[in-house]
């Protein structure tokens, strides 16, 4: 029996993983910060004796999409999004930096400044921030917080810390296991000072719904393709069978 | 089975807890007191199928590797706590805060719950007590023949008895002030109860300690912006509908198989 059988296998099943890439970003589709992944299809040639017509295919992640998503007004001071290119530090649980454009910041019940999830964020001296108690709270554009501590007047403003923003060579990030944006490397990034922010806004997902599920819809076509591959092989086999069928 | 259903059952399940936030905020959108909650979503764990710069042969290596995210999670709900528009209603027992600040009540197991809702009534002992009939802390109780009932912005309560021409000062009210209020936890009825994540109360007269001053007569309604609301309910009704077809493309991928083969 040919063993075609086994490209089409291989094709449909990396067609199953790009499947799921795309559909990762879709259900990302709201997401605040997300950066969508790519997905791409790579030719594996393995010949060897006779016809060289063995090549497998093999889906790739080659890169995360790092376009800007919109900018959404909220209007509560503790969310932050980037305006233009750059990202804000946290500290991963592992004490490494990890990169991030979701700013749906929150203080937890250490003062500490930290994301959605929990993590804390990266002052620019290096340590986490931690605001004493505030009445009110403002973030410049350079990351400076400043804070009216609990009880002061207008006039005592007290700058509390800076946002470490930074803004690496794109080339060198790539998104981790966690969904943080890393360089690879356990040295930080250096704080940029032309990184500017906006707070009272959050990025939404740069996900293009139009283009996943053109992208499911081609997937998925493809796939087929594949699989009557399959049943062509399995044609062919049993014609072959029938001809040398004693009768 | 097939990967892409259950990554699109996550997107489908946080856009249903999305929806669920939204219609709670929309409902309460003349509640009294009320803070609107916003969902916070973050992308699931990434799995490596293949290691980016893993050995492919002898100095070869592979350029871009094969990382596959899981899907969406719903990590928490965030209380903002803008003040709401302040409505007055020239009623007596109404007061709002302006500014930062919750009203103590005392629940009947004892514990002391937060609100910011100040429509008061007065129980048949003369006490005042929110709409629920609990108390307030520290407790108020009104003598007879009241004429006039006043609460200052420094949150003394004042009456006026029948016959006398002097107001007489019968209580103090208070304000408890959180670190951090998104850390309270909502448990209905506008009340809030505090957590770890919150911080003690500080406990101190209106006005002091960058607590709001009390303004009689006036009620703070609900904070929720209703187009905003209505906003959100579009863009994850579109969500889910994509998250569904990814779905339904998934299952056709599969039922073709087992038609085909």
């Amino acid at each position: 029996m040919d063993k075609v059988l086994y490209l089409a296998m291989s094709g449909a099943r990396e067609n199953m993983l790009a499947q799921q890439t795309h559909a990762n970003n879709l259900a990302n589709a709201n997401t605040t910060g997300f950066k969508a992944d790519l997905a791409q299809a790579r030719a594996m040639q393995v010949f060897g004796e006779g016809h060289a017509s063995r090549v497998y295919a093999q889906t790739e992640r080659p890169a995360t999409d790092l376009t800007h998503g919109t900018l959404i007004e909220t209007g509560r001071m503790l969310d932050v999004a980037l305006a233009g290119d750059g990202w804000m530090a946290v500290v991963k649980p592992d004490g490494t930096e990890g990169y991030t454009r979701g700013g749906k910041l929150q203080i937890n019940a250490a003062n500490q400044l930290v994301t959605g999830s929990g993590l804390p964020v990266m002052g620019n001296g290096g340590i986490p921030v931690v605001l004493p108690p505030f009445d009110s709270i403002e973030i410049a554009t350079n990351g400076t917080i400043t804070i009216r501590p609990l009880g002061e007047n207008a006039a005592e403003l007290v700058v509390a810390d800076q946002l470490k923003l930074v803004n690496p060579d794109p080339q060198t990030l790539f998104k981790g296991t966690d969904g943080l944006m890393t360089t690879g490397a356990n040295a930080p990034v250096d704080f940029d000072p032309n990184v500017r922010v906006r707070s009272g806004y959050i990025e939404s997902s740069n996900v293009n719904a139009v283009s996943e599920l053109t992208g499911i819809i081609t997937t998925s076509r493809q796939f087929e393709m594949q699989i009557k591959m399959m049943k062509t092989a399995e044609e062919n086999s049993e014609a072959a069978a029938a001809i040398l069928r004693m009768s | 089975m097939h990967g892409a259903l259950n990554v699109a059952k996550t997107g489908m399940t946080a856009q249903d807890t999305n929806l669920k936030v939204i219609s709670n905020n929309l409902a309460n959108v003349a509640t009294v007191g009320f803070k609107k909650d916003n969902l916070v979503f973050e992308d699931l764990m990434y799995q490596v199928r293949r290691q980016p710069g893993a050995q492919t042969g002898e100095g070869a290596e592979l350029p871009s590797g094969l990382q596959i995210g899981l899907g969406v999670r719903t990590v928490g709900t965030q209380k903002l706590f803008s003040t709401g528009a302040i409505e007055t209603t020239d009623e007596a027992f109404d007061v709002a805060i302006s500014g930062r600040g919750f009203l103590q009540v005392n629940l009947p197991n004892g514990d002391v719950a937060y609100t910011r809702n100040g429509q008061l009534h007065l129980n048949a002992d003369n006490e005042l007590v929110t709409a629920e009939g609990y108390q307030l802390e520290p407790a108020i109780t009104l003598p007879n023949e009241v004429v006039n009932f006043s609460i200052g912005t420094d949150g003394t309560v004042q009456v006026t008895i029948a016959g006398d021409t002097a107001a007489t000062d019968i209580g103090q009210l208070q304000l408890a002030d959180f670190v951090n209020p998104q850390g309270l936890q909502p448990m209905g009825q506008n009340l809030f109860q505090e957590t770890a994540a919150s911080g003690a109360p500080l406990i101190s007269n209106p006005g002091e300690n960058g607590t709001g001053q009390l303004i009689q007569g006036t009620l703070e309604g609900s904070n929720v912006n209703a187009v905003e609301e209505l906003v959100d309910m579009i863009t994850t009704q579109r969500a889910y509908e994509m998250n569904s077809k990814v779905i339904s493309t998934a299952d056709e991928m599969l039922s073709f198989v087992s038609q085909q083969l």
